[in-house]
């Protein structure tokens, strides 16, 4: 499944990294403590997480996460949106908590 | 032995911005001399936390890589304020880092453990006041 089906089915916006949307999803990956993600989080995963500063696109990129989903309409920061693009990791925004997505993911076969 | 690749960038203290682009550059070199993936994901891990120990704690310092036909060797130096207990700083959930840090989602108290686990050889050495210097080998073969 690619980052641009689950932008259509959940509704998310796109608030950087569209060059991005192509990419491979595999699997999901939900967790704020930025170390933890480093050592479990796995190639193609989509994250989902509340962190908005620059280094979430960093550990993104090194792990080579598909997409970076932000919950409950949280707001990023720029600086974070201009890296995301630099970067073509795509940043969604979704107004679900970080559980619904889950929920509405799996149900995508994501 | 043949030296493949020696590259060194530094680090500079609280900025959480550029932290993590020397490990990125890093990663890209191990790329284009292709290593294999896995063994990328191991130094990226112990780069990356090493690179972020130096932004969150230390007055700066730098990242040094070396490839060798055998195995890859990491060094993360600073210019301290040193690890007064290095026992207790590898302890996984022990951290000092700051409240600003710990809200950014860093000092869960794992970088040192993760590192650690992420590598072949592990050397730690720290000075109070004075430098941290941590060596990762990670073999190739």
């Amino acid at each position: 499944m690619k980052v641009r089906e689950i932008v259509d089915s959940l509704r998310l916006k796109v608030l950087a990294g569209e060059t991005g949307l192509d990419k491979e999803v595999n699997g999901v990956y939900t967790c704020d403590l930025l170390s933890w993600v480093m050592s479990h989080g796995k190639q193609g995963n989509a994250w989902i997480t509340v962190q908005i500063h620059p280094n979430v696109i960093a550990v993104a990129s090194l792990l080579e996460f598909s997409c970076v989903i932000v919950p409950e309409d949280i707001d990023v920061e720029e600086i974070t949106l201009n890296k995301a693009n630099d970067e073509a990791i795509p940043v969604l925004q979704s107004s679900l908590n970080a559980y619904e997505l889950c929920v509405e993911l799996n149900k995508l076969g994501a | 032995m043949d030296e493949l690749l020696n590259v060194k960038y530094d680090v500079a203290s609280g900025d959480f911005i550029r932290g993590g682009e020397a490990s990125s550059n890093i990663k890209k070199l191990l790329q284009q001399l292709g290593v294999r993936n896995d063994i990328i994901k191991r130094i990226c891990v112990a780069c990356y936390e090493a690179e972020m120990n130096i932004v969150i704690h230390s007055v700066g310092g730098y990242i040094e890589a070396k490839v060798f036909s055998d195995r890859i060797e990491i060094t993360a130096f600073d210019n301290g304020p040193g690890i007064e207990n290095i026992d207790l700083a590898l302890q996984e959930g022990y951290s000092t880092a700051s409240n600003l840090a710990r809200e950014m989602g860093f000092g869960g108290g794992m970088g040192l453990p993760n590192i650690k686990r992420s590598c072949d050889e592990f050397y730690i050495d720290s000075k109070v006041g004075e430098y941290t210097k941590i060596k990762i080998i990670v073999y190739l073969k």
